[in-house]
């Protein structure tokens, strides 16, 4: 390699072509190039009620991943992290572009995301509580990555919007990582110490309260609700096992954050999210 | 390569291995971690590399503030991925340390004790969100001129794992720019912001490249091992030469009024940075020294049970394989 030649290239005039720029920063649109006609017999509002939930479950849960940032007990977990944060991020926005060309608004996907206030948002209680520590972490993301990949699976089968359901097979890929990690380290966290043995138990019972709530029709977005809670409670039934943690049960919380029922934690998360945004309207970034 | 496996030779046996030695390095040739060195030459990649790995692992705090805040989700997504990346350059570097024969869990406890130290620039402390662009074009740029001549580095590991960091610093680099680019385009109130920003780092970014090659202790070593090919004031002025114009199609001022072309000399005169800052900033009274040392010491030690419980894991796990082998 010759240093010369790097040096020169790395001071090359920047043109304003996009081409030099890596994949991702130049087109506005991250469906870009997608036919984005909305089939004949599906309820365009409903279509955009389901992608508006599915994205705030998964921009609310990317930013709680978010927060782990320099923080986490080792570098592979780090990285890890936020390759799932990064996942979910991503999902978040294509499902926030479609909500946006069905609902009739044409919003973008920042519009969702940093105009709208915490009443408006949709996403299931149990993502928008604080981090905790990595038990609890763990434990959420066990539950919340089983579950949406129960609810994925199903919408890439049958969901009536090709659209949604490519989205939906794209992330069951990314889900499949995410439960895995999540499952290995509930068994190491159960299995390893008596007092990681606590933690993870103690994790996994602050979940509980929030599980009915993602049994729903409302929480799964037209996957089959009966099918879902199947395959997710057995999926937890073996982690648990296997880590030698008793399953996970509790009285449900009343209310429902498809519904708009909030807890305390989603409005100091959102204002963190929305505060550089919303203090410079007309900005460019 | 066939150089004989280097346990500790006798006095009179060292004479044809350093002849070896000496040899591979005036060929331009690699020395691999199964080859005899000089416990000279040893202990200064460990500290080199050790000190590039920790600077990946703090640089990771000033930027990592602001991905929580980012301003769309675009940008979110380019930031939290190029964290990412410092974190992954961060183990690269302690593999390539470990084979050197230290571990990453010492380097750490290194670290987090102050016996060893990281790049001052990220004592710096992060006030806008334009300090992300010019993090980017600044500090990604100086790290990428003191980096490129590393990936010649003499000793393999190092070099190689410096081929893949410096393509991802580039792209980091170009990321920062264009977010400048953007944000130039916006509000006026942008446009202060990228100047702001831009005059708080730009004399910490020229100490990026370390002392004046007078006042530089370790220099002259490591040229002659060929594990740094290019002096700190060469690699300065390269930088110098590369941004100025990067900064005139941008559109803001670089911060030294001394800063002109010199056609006689073909390159940038510039003023001299205020080296007693480097040196305080170095001996740990920067403006957020004590921040990220504390942020990473509180990661390590709220993360010591996680840790622990793994071990325990896996020892319990390799306990039952065998209970199960013999039964």
């Amino acid at each position: 390699m010759s240093d010369e030649h790097v040096y020169l290239s790395l001071a090359e005039g920047h043109d304003d072509s996009d081409a030099r720029w890596a994949f991702g920063t130049g087109f506005e649109d991250p469906l870009h190039g997608v036919d984005t006609a909305v089939p004949e017999g599906v309820d365009a509002a409903e279509l955009a009620a389901h992608c508006l939930a599915l994205g705030d479950d998964a921009l609310v849960a990317a930013q709680r991943l978010a927060e782990w940032c320099t923080r986490a007990p080792e570098l592979e977990e780090e990285v890890a992290l936020a390759n799932i944060g990064l996942d979910l991020l991503g999902q978040a926005r294509l499902l926030y572009s479609r909500a946006g060309q069905v609902d009739g608004t044409g919003r973008d996907e920042d519009a969702y995301a940093y105009l709208r206030d915490p009443a408006d948002f949709r996403n299931v209680r149990l993502a928008e509580l604080p981090c905790g520590d990595f038990a609890f972490s763990m434990a959420r993301l066990l539950v919340t990555s089983s579950w949406r990949l129960a609810v994925f699976e199903r919408l890439a089968r049958t969901a009536q919007d090709p659209v949604l359901a490519a989205i939906a097979a794209k992330g069951v890929n990314e889900l499949t990582y995410h439960r895995q990690y999540a499952a290995e380290w509930t068994v190491r966290l159960g299995d390893g110490t008596e007092e990681s043995h606590r933690r993870m138990r103690a994790g996994l019972e602050q979940t509980a309260p929030y599980l009915e709530e993602l049994f729903t029709a409302a929480a799964t977005c037209g996957a089959d609700p009966a099918g879902v809670r199947h395959e997710v409670t057995a999926a937890l039934r073996q982690v648990t096992e296997a880590a030698g943690l008793p399953a996970v049960e509790a009285e449900p919380l009343p209310g429902h954050g498809r519904e708009g029922d909030r807890t305390e934690h989603l409005a100091p998360l959102l204002a963190e999210l929305q505060g550089i945004a919303r203090a410079h309207p007309g900005a460019v970034w | 390569m066939t150089t004989p496996n280097a346990t500790v030779p006798a006095e009179g046996a060292q004479k044809p291995l350093q002849e070896h030695f000496d040899a591979t390095i005036a060929r331009d040739q690699r020395i691999e971690p199964r080859d005899w060195m000089p416990e000279g030459y040893r202990r200064t990649l460990v500290r080199q590399i050790a000190q590039h790995a920790h600077s990946e692992i703090i640089g990771m705090q000033p930027e990592g503030e602001w991905i929580t805040r980012a301003p769309s989700l675009r940008r979110k997504a380019i930031l939290f991925a190029k964290v990412q990346d410092e974190a992954g350059h961060g183990l690269y570097l302690y593999s390539a340390a470990e084979t050197l024969g230290v571990d990453r869990a010492d380097l750490t406890q290194r670290l987090i004790e102050g016996r060893q130290k990281y790049s001052s620039i990220f004592n710096y402390p992060t006030l806008s969100f334009a300090d992300v662009g010019v993090i980017g074009w600044f500090v990604d740029g100086a790290a990428i001129c003191n980096q490129v001549p590393l990936c010649r580095s003499s000793y393999g590991p190092y070099a190689r794992a410096m081929v893949r960091i410096c393509k991802e610093e580039s792209f980091h680099q170009r990321q920062g720019y264009e977010l400048l680019m953007t944000m130039m385009r916006g509000t006026e109130a942008q446009r202060e912001m990228v100047q702001d920003a831009v005059d708080r780092w730009w004399w910490p970014s020229l100490m990026m490249f370390g002392p004046p090659d007078g006042d530089s202790p370790n220099s002259a070593a490591s040229m002659a091992w060929k594990i740094k090919r290019h002096s700190n004031d060469e690699l300065r002025r390269r930088f110098v030469d590369m941004t100025v114009p990067q900064a005139d199609k941008l559109g803001v001022t670089l911060p030294d009024p001394e800063l002109r072309w010199n056609p006689e000399r073909g390159r940038h005169d510039f003023g001299t940075p205020d080296w007693s800052e480097l040196q305080r900033v170095i001996s740990g009274d920067g403006p957020c020294n004590s921040e990220r040392m504390e942020r990473r010491r509180s990661a390590h030690e709220e993360g010591a049970w996680v840790r622990e419980a793994a071990t325990a894991h896996a020892a319990k796990q390799a306990a039952r394989a065998e209970e199960g082998a013999v039964a």
